[in-house]
């Protein structure tokens, strides 16, 4: 499989989630988007690191998802605090933060 | 005894002992604790001073050598050094210390400021016993003038000197505008101290243009280098001299209230009476003939730089009598009177009469307290009031303050053997020695006007019926504690010229002490211009002249206001213009006003609307932009997260357009 083809799913998969985070208004969906474009960045990394014949994008893969572990966590935790003080998850009921 | 002289640094210290004292501590203390305080403290520079100046006449030899001090038993010059101050440039660099000078001029000066300055201490415990607000802050601000002055008179160096000379500029300013809640009074004491501030920013010109010239502000060393200069042309020279002295005596224009800057001191009345004493006789306005006499050498370097003293004095002598005879409030024509006599005192200084300039500082010192006082007692036994016009018939109401006033009227007129008649006549005939008939004629003619403005004082204020009827009914003689005073100082008016006595009327002896404790300070100065053969006929002729104008000039008054009161009527109906034109002081204050003042408010003006405009338009310019940006460009912050990740979005694709090749 070339190199092309791979980059062309992991732009794909970028896509989907930007869309995803830009669309949608529950906040658990926009995480899940979110995760998509981690993992299309993933996916580039492994894809130049099998390309180039080196370690490094895999390796930095890992860290990859042991920080999107994280982001998760702390997102839905988030998500959790902000339904129990409104009982909802959409996005647009949040928006007290401004002027 | 002769250790005294070595604290002789002690004389000023203890005044502002006392000042602090009463300062910080007065509320606490009861009246007459405070009374007790700010005398005492003043009582004991008087009694160190007598020690000090006994210990000066004494033998001098066995001071020589010792630590800290220097003597030069031939000249009684004795200089004390206290501590290091303004010390720059290490050993051989210039330093101004905090040195002391005793010798016979400023002993003279010393026991004049705190004889003098005790007894209004004194009087003032019975004048301002009615005052219930700031009894301590009056005493400590007195003791304060006191000790500036001592300072002045006694520092070794223009530094010292200045910080009394500043000093009693404050301290007058404090005083006269005692009764601050009074919106004048307060007015009256800026002025004083504006007007000061003129002349002291020449002094300090003065001062250091004769410090880049000389390299040193040591009093001695720059009298020895003018001294140097005059032999052998070094040293400082005649144009560096000239400018000094001038500069320095503007500095005295403003402190002794000469023309122009003679305005504030009749204001300066706005003060308590016995303040206006100790401004008129003691302290302040004595300072800046004591200080051109100090700096005689150097003014006597160049001819011109006395003829301007001796011409500004002159005309101010003349000019400030013929004030003096119109005014009607009877502090307004004691004030007047000191302008008169401190031009008399330039006049003396001017024709290089040093000595004669500084006897008459003393014998004036005496009868101008008196007068002041003495005034202060009138005004107290009429409950405040200063009108002349409803005085009158008050001698059988206040026989005591009558004799001494009457005193000083005949001391200060110059009738003989009053004690201004001495120091007077020794001033005119010092100028009619030299040959400046002009300056004499001008002398004599304002010894005469002096002779008719004051005796119509008493005319009005003691003679004839009462105007004021109720007025006078309530009057009463002051307290013991202003009598004595007053009684002291009346018999200083009457014998105290004598320690002056010319030669010619010693009877075959000599009884001009002062003249001679004084020659050996003024020796340099006076060297040069006191060369004129001396008369004996001369003398005593121009003493006849100056008697008889103070005879017509009381005469004249007597004339006026007791016996032909139709003469005065005629008078001013055919000098109607110029008499309402010294009454209303020829409008000097305003012309001042209009020249000076208004221009400057206009000046103030331009400036805050400059500030207020430009200044602050600029300032206020940058909030107001930062506030209109900051209204358009809230509504980007929409609070809806998608909408930033958008920006996010759109900021990481510009980046990458930016970046990538």
């Amino acid at each position: 499989m070339s190199l092309f083809w791979i980059l062309l799913l992991s732009a794909a998969l970028f896509t989907i989630g930007v869309l995803g985070v830009l669309l949608r208004r529950n906040a658990i969906v926009i995480l899940m988007a979110v995760e998509v474009m981690l993992n299309a960045a993933n996916l580039t990394l492994v894809a130049f690191a099998r390309h180039l014949g080196s370690a490094d994008g895999q390796i930095l893969a890992f860290f990859v998802m042991t920080v999107a572990a994280a982001e998760a966590s702390v997102g839905l935790a988030i998500v959790l605090a902000a339904f129990r003080l409104r009982r909802s998850v959409d996005v647009d009921a949040f928006n007290r933060m401004k002027w | 005894m002769i250790a005294v002289l070595r604290l002789i640094w002690l004389v000023p210290l203890v005044p502002f002992l006392g000042a602090a004292a009463l300062g910080f501590a007065g509320r606490w203390l009861s009246r007459r604790a405070v009374g007790v305080v700010a005398c005492g403290s003043v009582a004991l520079a008087f009694l160190l001073s007598i020690a000090a100046v006994g210990a000066l006449s004494g033998d001098l030899a066995g001071l020589a050598g010792a630590p800290g001090m220097s003597v030069d038993p031939g000249a009684r010059r004795v200089t004390v050094h206290l501590a290091e101050w303004l010390a720059v440039g290490g050993p051989g660099g210039v330093s101004a210390a905090w040195r002391f000078l005793l010798d016979p001029l400023s002993a003279v000066m010393i026991l004049v400021v705190t004889g003098v300055g005790l007894l209004i201490h004194v009087y003032s415990i019975g004048y301002m016993a009615g005052e219930e607000r700031g009894y301590a802050r009056y005493f400590s601000f007195l003791n304060l003038f006191t000790g500036m002055m001592l300072l002045l008179v006694l520092g070794a160096n223009l530094p010292v000197l200045f910080v009394g000379w500043e000093g009693v500029g404050l301290c007058s300013y404090l005083l006269i505008g005692f009764y601050y809640t009074e919106e004048w009074c307060a007015d009256a004491g800026k002025k004083a101290f504006l007007v000061n501030r003129i002349g002291d920013m020449g002094f300090l010109l003065g001062a250091l243009s004769l410090f880049t010239a000389v390299g040193t502000l040591d009093i001695g060393s720059i009298l020895n280098g003018a001294a140097a200069g005059q032999a052998a042309g070094g040293g400082v020279t005649g144009r560096v001299a000239l400018a000094a002295s001038l500069l320095l005596f503007a500095g005295a224009i403003g402190k002794s209230a000469q023309i122009p800057l003679y305005v504030w001191l009749p204001d300066a009345m706005a003060g308590p009476t016995p303040v206006s004493a100790l401004i008129h006789a003691a302290t302040m306005v004595t300072a800046g003939v004591y200080m051109v006499v100090r700096m005689g050498a150097l003014f006597a370097v160049e001819p011109l730089a006395l003829g301007v003293v001796a011409g500004i004095g002159a005309a101010t002598a003349v000019y400030a009598a013929t004030i003096g005879c119109a005014q009607t409030d009877i502090k307004k024509v004691l004030a007047y009177s000191t302008v008169s006599q401190l031009g008399t005192m330039f006049m003396g200084a001017g024709v290089g009469a040093f000595g004669a300039a500084i006897f008459h500082l003393v014998t004036h010192a005496f009868f101008k307290a008196l007068l002041f006082l003495g005034a202060g007692s009138v005004i107290h036994a009429l409950g405040g009031e200063q009108e002349m016009g409803r005085m009158g018939g008050l001698r059988e109401r206040l026989p005591i303050t009558y004799a001494c006033m009457l005193a000083g009227a005949l001391a200060i007129a110059g009738v003989i053997p009053f004690a201004g008649f001495f120091s007077k006549d020794e001033i005119l005939w010092g100028a009619l020695s030299t040959g400046r008939v002009a300056i004499w004629l001008v002398g004599i003619g304002g010894a005469g006007l002096t002779a008719f403005y004051v005796f119509r004082l008493i005319f009005l204020v003691f003679h004839g019926e009462a105007r004021d009827p109720a007025l006078a009914e309530h009057a009463h003689e002051s307290p013991r504690l202003m009598t004595v005073p007053l009684i002291i100082l009346g018999l200083l008016s009457v014998f105290g010229g004598w320690i002056g006595a010319p030669k010619v009327l010693s009877l075959g002896g000599d009884w001009n002490r002062i003249g001679h404790w004084l020659a050996p300070a003024l020796a340099p100065a006076e060297g040069a211009l006191r060369a004129a053969g001396h008369s004996a006929a001369g003398e005593i002729g121009a003493m006849i002249v100056s008697l008889i104008l103070a005879g017509a000039g009381i005469g004249l008054a007597w004339g006026f206001y007791r016996s032909h009161p139709e003469w005065l009527e005629r008078f001013t109906a055919r000098f109607d213009p110029l008499v309402r034109l010294a009454r209303a002081k020829y409008h000097v204050d305003e012309a001042y006003g209009r020249l000076f003042v208004q221009p400057y408010f206009t000046l103030c003006r331009t400036a805050r609307e400059f500030d207020a405009r430009g200044v602050d338009g600029l300032v206020n310019g940058v909030w107001r932009a930062v506030d209109v940006a900051g209204h358009f460009g809230r509504y980007v912050q929409t609070g809806f997260v998608r909408n930033y990740a958008l920006y996010l979005l759109i900021g990481a694709i510009l980046l990458l357009y930016w970046v990538l090749p």
